[in-house]
């Protein structure tokens, strides 16, 4: 029994047995999806059909529905682990957590916000959006949704070992959402002012890199607690 | 070496801050002259911890278990497991979902991984839960072989052991308010 | 640190430790408090353009400042408690939180009885508002999660990990919508003053600014001689103390 470090084999597997188990219960992908949808088509309901002024809160609207539709995922990215004693082995392996935590952070985002990213345009047909918007709000969501991964992991490993964690969750994570929030809308709002908005990207670029580097220290040492 | 005493007295309890789960009130674990917290990473490649939960994913199959857990310990996993999962009573049973499995072979599939490392401490909590007579006797045999080769065992039990150990010892943990 | 800090990671000496300092705390309180708000609600001049109504600073200014002290002292705690193990940092994350968060309600409250006076409205989106807003939101995270946990030792790291990563995101979060004020509603909000304060409203300010500070601190000493007893509640030297009292 010779063992091999290699990272990349960790990596690879967490990551997999995640996408597997997550590809085994299709609902799993399907439901926050549908959810986002359905949000979005409460809002013309509520607000009235007018294209200009859908167009107009499109931005928000999108990026509204697509916190609280990560949201809902997010619960279930430590629970199963937590509860059938894999995250016990996971902390126990000799490979250190962080990168572990990375992996399942990666696998959460190909599962919630990867098919957003998707599926934009077919919202951005709902709301009315012409296309420098739906270029703008394609990009904000493809660096934004893993910032809310990454933000939103350290709230569910908080919460992971509590009974009822799930509004907590969204009360401890929601606030912490707020600077990609504005930082995205008015990246999509400057560019329906066809405006140069590549400031507003590099700060949520620099934001997902802060997270990539820092996040997985938080969550794995919120891990163990909820853990011990 | 054997833990025990009446339930609540703080076994498994014990044994999550022994694995580094959990830390203690006071005191520190050490291995191998220094304390555990410190070089973590190195204390848990000689660790091997199968607590009440086993880690075993009730979607996956046997196989894809051990071979994920294979990996997340870094050892070879594209090794041939069907010698050994006849051996423990699982063949024929590989591909199908662990949730649709008894309780014992589920325990069984957890326990595959005492076949797998080289860990040289095992902290096992209350492995033979669920197992038949026959199971148990071949858990122990396992033990042994374990002993052998210079490993230690660290277990809690409800169970008397039927094999005999040479160097069992046994701590008996009391309730206490 | 350590060195400084190792005597203190004793219960009943962090205990004694609260006790001395105390009594330095209340003193400076009250003291300052009277002569401040006395100072500064009735002999400090009105401003020529508020009026009297500008007097509300005296609360409202102090109550900011420290509501943004309140969690960076928090956050200190925090990093204490999880780097050097210390169970009594957590508890001082735990004896800071609700004070911080009533200080920010007080700061919020004040800032929306200004607000009407000097905007029309009770609330308006103005930058520092927002940002005080979601710092309540940041402390009561802290203490929902500390009490939703049953086990206290895991829920002081908890909020100790929530804490850190707050005041890793408050710059963050401050900057932000400091950034979406101005893009949304620049002009509509006319700042206080540019020019640099009278010292007849100065000293007074002051002098309430760190009474607010050494009452904050002498609650949360309160709070966290309190919080020792009740986990100490078993030990020798917590039943010595009882008898003796």
């Amino acid at each position: 029994m010779q063992r091999q470090h290699s990272y990349l084999q960790l990596f690879s597997a967490v990551c997999k047995k995640d996408l597997q188990l997550a590809f085994r219960q299709r609902a799993e992908i399907v439901n926050p999806l549908l959810f986002f949808l359905i949000v979005i088509t409460l809002f013309p309901l509520a607000i009235g059909p007018e294209p200009g002024l859908l167009a107009r809160m499109a931005p928000g609207i999108i990026w509204v529905a697509a916190l609280l539709s990560t949201m809902l995922g997010l619960d279930k990215i430590f629970r199963d682990d937590f509860h059938d004693g894999s995250l016990e082995q996971l902390i126990a392996s000799s490979y250190p957590l962080p990168l572990t935590v990375l992996a399942k952070v990666l696998a959460h985002w190909m599962i919630t916000g990867l098919p957003l990213v998707l599926l934009t345009p077919v919202f951005a047909l709902l709301l009315n959006l012409d296309s420098q918007a739906l270029v703008a709000t394609v990009i904000t969501l493809l660096l934004g949704t893993p910032l809310l991964s990454f933000i939103g992991a350290i709230g569910a490993g908080l919460t992971v070992g509590l009974q009822k964690g799930g509004i907590l969750m969204s009360l401890l994570v929601l606030p912490l959402y707020i600077p990609v929030l504005i930082f995205a809308t008015s990246a999509i709002d400057t560019s329906t002012m066809s405006l140069d908005y590549s400031g507003q990207l590099a700060i949520l670029g620099a934001m997902l890199v802060v997270a990539i580097i820092s996040a997985p220290i938080a969550i794995s040492s919120a891990l163990k607690v909820s853990v011990s | 070496m054997q833990l025990a005493g009446p339930n609540g007295a703080g076994k498994t309890s014990l044994l999550r801050i022994i694995a580094g789960f959990a830390a203690p009130d006071e005191g520190d674990i050490f291995w191998h002259d220094s304390s555990i917290t410190k070089n973590y990473d190195e204390y848990a490649r000689e660790l091997l911890f199968i607590g009440h939960k086993t880690g075993v994913n009730a979607q996956l199959t046997a196989l894809e278990n051990v071979r994920f857990w294979l990996q997340i310990q870094g050892y070879d996993d594209n090794q041939d497991l069907y010698p050994l999962l006849a051996k423990i009573g699982l063949v024929g049973l590989e591909d199908v979902p662990v949730r649709t499995l008894s309780a014992g072979q589920q325990r069984r599939v957890a326990l595959l991984r005492l076949w797998l490392n080289d860990a040289k401490l095992w902290v096992l909590d209350e492995p033979f839960t669920a197992l038949d007579k026959a199971g148990v006797a071949f858990l122990q045999a396992r033990f042994v072989g374990h002993l052998a080769t210079g490993g230690a065992i660290l277990i809690t039990t409800h169970q008397d052991l039927t094999t005999h150990f040479n160097d069992l010892q046994t701590v008996t943990l009391e309730y206490r308010h | 640190m350590w060195k400084w800090l190792h005597p203190y990671a004793k219960a009943d000496r962090a205990y004694q430790l609260c006790n001395t300092l105390l009594p330095y705390f209340a003193v400076v309180t009250v003291v300052c408090m009277v002569v401040g708000w006395v100072w500064g609600l009735a002999y400090a001049p009105a401003d020529y353009q508020q009026k009297d109504s500008y007097r509300i600073i005296f609360i409202h200014v102090p109550s900011a400042i420290l509501s943004m002290g309140a969690y960076s002292s928090m956050a200190i705690a925090a990093v204490v408690a999880l780097v050097w193990q210390l169970r009594n940092a957590e508890l001082a994350v735990i004896a800071i939180a609700p004070v911080g968060a009533c200080v920010t309600a007080i700061a919020l409250i004040t800032g929306a009885a200004w607000g009407k006076p000097m905007w029309g409205a009770w609330w308006v989106w103005d930058a520092r508002l927002t940002s005080e807003l979601i710092l309540l939101f940041l402390y009561l995270g802290v203490l929902s999660l500390y009490h939703a946990f049953e086990d206290k030792k895991a829920a002081g790291r908890a909020a100790s990990i929530l804490a850190i990563v707050g005041v890793i995101n408050l710059p963050i979060i401050h900057f932000s919508v400091e950034w979406w004020n101005t893009l949304h509603q620049g002009a509509t909000i006319t700042k206080f003053d540019t020019k640099a304060i009278d010292p007849s409203m100065f000293w007074p300010l002051m002098l309430n600014i760190v009474a607010f500070a050494a009452f904050v601190g002498t609650v949360t000493l309160i709070r966290l001689k309190n919080e020792i007893l009740q986990r100490e509640k078993h030990r020798p030297w917590v039943r010595q103390l009882l008898n003796r009292g």
